[in-house]
């Protein structure tokens, strides 16, 4: 069930085409990654969505229903840019950009309190903001996010600005919003986090969008095929049989065992390799190597050049 | 519409809290009544202590003649005494001394007041009046026309005292203080010009501020651009009558205070004749200071229908302010910090200083072509048409000026607001007028 659903969007700004007839859905309560280099489209893409600029032709579809005001409530957006009015003070800060999402005043009040102290922070509540070092404002910055309970969650490059402690408690905040049913948009060049947070991703690239679906299958599309052997006690003839008929690379000795990357051919499966070397080594491990999203992200992008 | 309420709200309190806000609020009815009172109070002050002046004539012409006058006593001294009187200046009790020799080659007299601190404006006026007067007066005597002082004092005794009177629609007479009207011309004229300067630029900053530090972002993913543009603008103007409106209150309160400490008349002839001998008056002419009464002043002011001049002032406020502050949040928009405005607030402030200077000399010809047109043209007419008002403006005219205020601010901030849209999301371009003109064409959202 796709939440959110884009078809034929674009965009033009003056002489600069910033979507081009982009066509992807985002399915319900997971984690979307909005991927793309520099200048790709994705900012233009988030305020289409935001509804801060609208598109030039194509439609987008929220819950089955096109883009209309009513949405605006439905939606929290971090943006990558941070910021917040310095001299006001926090809570109120909090309270005022909730009213405007919707909110009642005793509502926001209520929730504020609540996330103040899972945070940690309602000492924070009568500070200025310009009072709070960079970390704790994003903090905050979060918490409006995500105050008036968005069904769906923009973030763009949420971790940046985060030291590791603080990362790891965004992520974990991030992945029990995904189970209580929200679906999260995830903008960014952090390939390894989207590794670990994405369940689909799109790619966009000079306004089009190149490469779709889930992360799984995409890394398999993308693979070379590896595969990574861990051994011991080979016999005479494997290291011969490696080398010729898988392509043997990156041979690590481990000391009690040897670790290679080897090369399957197209038909052959793990299987198949798994049968012929069961009786020439002890194994270890073996497993196939997916590529990291930043070389599919490289070579996806080469590849359209 | 709920939401611009909020927007509203909250520009209007976190200005109205500033302590910056309850200072000016506060402390400017006060600065002006000081104003008022002090001048009176020092001239009052220093008429009670005596000033005595040693006079040294050597021409002989002026001793016994020179008069005293309350406040300044003269002493006529023998010549050779001024070396001791110099050497000794200090420990005399003289404020100071009056030499006057003949001078060997022009013939004419010189006249020196010399002293061992700083003379007072009002005793070298005085002093001056008195040596004039008697240079007069042996002028006279040397026509040898009989009876010429008498003919002569018989000419300056004769005054005029012209009332100035306005007839109202019954036929009925109001008496009207020119002087009245002129200043609260001005004062209409520089209030306006100060608030479209000073909340313009809140305006500005505020729109800046927005944009620097990036909030404006998250603000319009919740709201229309428009919405934040018009939720500032309202908010900032009702501070601006808030703080009006608390002046007005205050300056009420101290002129209440201010017309029981300054006495009536009995001490008003000591203050007529040292204002009428003081030659610091050339703004308003002598003849017309003879007139001065204070508390004939207040009740003129009473007289002038202040309420509905007051009525027709918000309303041009209004106008004016919502005029200007578009541009305004237009050029805040536009750059990227407050430092890169300077190149476009200078075209805004132009005709607002154009303006004040056509309403500063508005009063000496109301009706003139050019106060009338200046009282049209948007731009100016804020300040031209209340300069104007004192005089009895044409109801027709005032009302046809509030038109074109109207419907030119209308103009101005759906400009504005196409502008703003833009380019609060548009960073690190040049902003030029074309880049200007090219954002405001830039049709949908």
């Amino acid at each position: 069930m796709s939440f959110v659903e884009v078809k034929n969007v674009s965009k033009k700004y003056a002489n600069h085409l910033a979507l081009d007839k982009v066509n992807f859905s985002i399915p319900e309560n997971q984690i979307f990654g909005l991927l793309g280099p520099n200048g790709a489209g994705k900012t233009t893409f988030i305020r289409i969505l935001n509804q801060i600029t609208a598109a030039d032709s194509g439609k987008i579809l929220i819950n089955n229903e096109p883009l209309s005001p009513h949405h605006i409530s439905l939606i929290g957006y971090l943006p990558e840019e941070r910021g917040l009015y310095k001299k006001m003070k926090v809570g109120e800060q909090a309270i005022y950009l909730s009213q405007l999402k919707g909110l009642t005043k005793n509502d926001a009040l209520k929730k504020l309190k609540y996330w103040f102290e899972k945070f940690e922070i309602t000492t924070w509540w009568d500070k200025k903001v310009e009072e709070l070092s960079k970390g704790m404002q994003q903090k905050v910055q979060f918490i409006t996010t995500v105050l008036h309970e968005p069904k769906l969650l923009i973030l763009d490059e949420p971790f940046s600005g985060f030291d590791p402690i603080n990362a790891n408690h965004l992520k974990e905040e991030i992945l029990k919003l995904k189970s209580q049913g929200t679906t999260i948009i995830f903008s960014t060049h952090n390939m390894a986090s989207v590794e670990e947070l994405c369940d689909n991703i799109t790619l966009i690239n000079k306004g089009k969008s190149i490469l779709s679906g889930k992360v799984h299958d995409i890394r398999k599309e993308f693979s070379e095929n590896k595969v990574a052997l861990e051994y011991s006690n080979p016999s005479d003839n494997l290291s011969e049989l490696l080398n010729s008929k898988y392509n043997s690379t990156n041979v690590v000795e481990l000391g009690h065992s040897t670790q290679v990357e080897l090369t399957l051919g197209e038909k052959e499966t793990l299987n198949d390799l798994l049968q012929e070397v069961t009786s020439l080594c002890s194994i270890h491990s073996c497993n196939e190597i997916l590529p990291r999203m930043d070389d599919v992200f490289i070579k996806a992008v080469n590849q359209n050049k | 519409m709920n939401k611009i309420k909020l927007v509203i709200k909250r520009e209007y309190l976190t200005r109205v809290r500033k302590k910056s806000f309850l200072i000016m609020t506060f402390l400017s009815p006060l600065f002006f009544g000081l104003l008022m009172i002090v001048p009176t109070l020092i001239a009052l002050s220093s008429s009670s202590e005596e000033k005595l002046i040693a006079v040294i004539d050597e021409v002989g012409v002026y001793e016994q003649n020179l008069e005293n006058i309350a406040g300044i006593k003269f002493e006529f001294l023998e010549h050779n005494l001024e070396e001791e009187l110099r050497e000794n200046f200090s420990i005399t009790e003289y404020y100071a001394f009056l030499s006057i020799k003949k001078d060997t080659v022009s013939n004419e007299d010189i006249f020196r007041l010399i002293s061992d601190n700083q003379i007072v404006i009002d005793v070298r006026d005085y002093v001056k009046g008195e040596l004039r007067r008697v240079l007069i007066d042996k002028k006279l005597h040397s026509y040898e026309i009989e009876e010429l002082d008498k003919i002569v004092k018989e000419l300056s005794d004769v005054q005029v005292t012209l009332t100035t009177v306005k007839i109202d629609d019954l036929g009925g007479e109001k008496e009207s203080a020119v002087e009245i009207s002129m200043v609260i011309s001005m004062l209409f004229a520089f209030i306006s010009y100060f608030v479209i300067f000073i909340y313009g630029n809140q305006v500005m900053r505020g729109v800046s501020e927005e944009k620097s530090s990036r909030i404006v972002e998250v603000i319009i993913s919740s709201i229309k651009p428009f919405q934040l543009m018009m939720g500032k603008i309202v908010g900032i103007a009702l501070v601006a009558l808030t703080q009006f409106i608390l002046w007005i209150i205050l300056t009420f309160g101290i002129v209440t205070i201010a017309q029981s400490v300054i006495p009536s008349t009995f001490e008003q002839d000591k203050l007529v004749e040292m204002i009428e001998n003081s030659e610091a008056n050339d703004f308003v002419a002598e003849n017309e200071m003879s007139d001065f009464d204070f508390h004939q002043i207040l009740n003129s002011v009473k007289e002038q229908n202040i309420g509905q001049m007051l009525f027709i002032f918000i309303l041009y406020f209004i106008g004016g302010y919502f005029l200007y502050a578009s541009f305004f949040a237009a050029v805040g928009s536009a750059v990227d910090a407050e430092t890169d405005s300077q190149q476009f607030v200078l075209p805004i402030t132009i005709p607002v200083i154009i303006g004040l200077y056509i309403a500063m000399f508005a009063f000496k010809a109301p009706h003139s072509p050019l106060a009338v047109w200046a009282s049209m043209i948007p731009l100016t007419s804020p300040m031209v048409m209340l300069a104007r008002l004192p005089f009895d403006v044409p109801m027709w005219e005032i009302i046809v000026s509030l038109i074109i205020l109207a419907a030119s601010f209308i103009l101005s901030t759906w400009f504005a607001a196409r502008i703003y849209r833009t380019g609060i999301l548009m960073y690190g371009k040049k902003v030029t007028y074309k880049e200007l003109w090219r954002w405001f064409k830039y049709s949908r959202k």
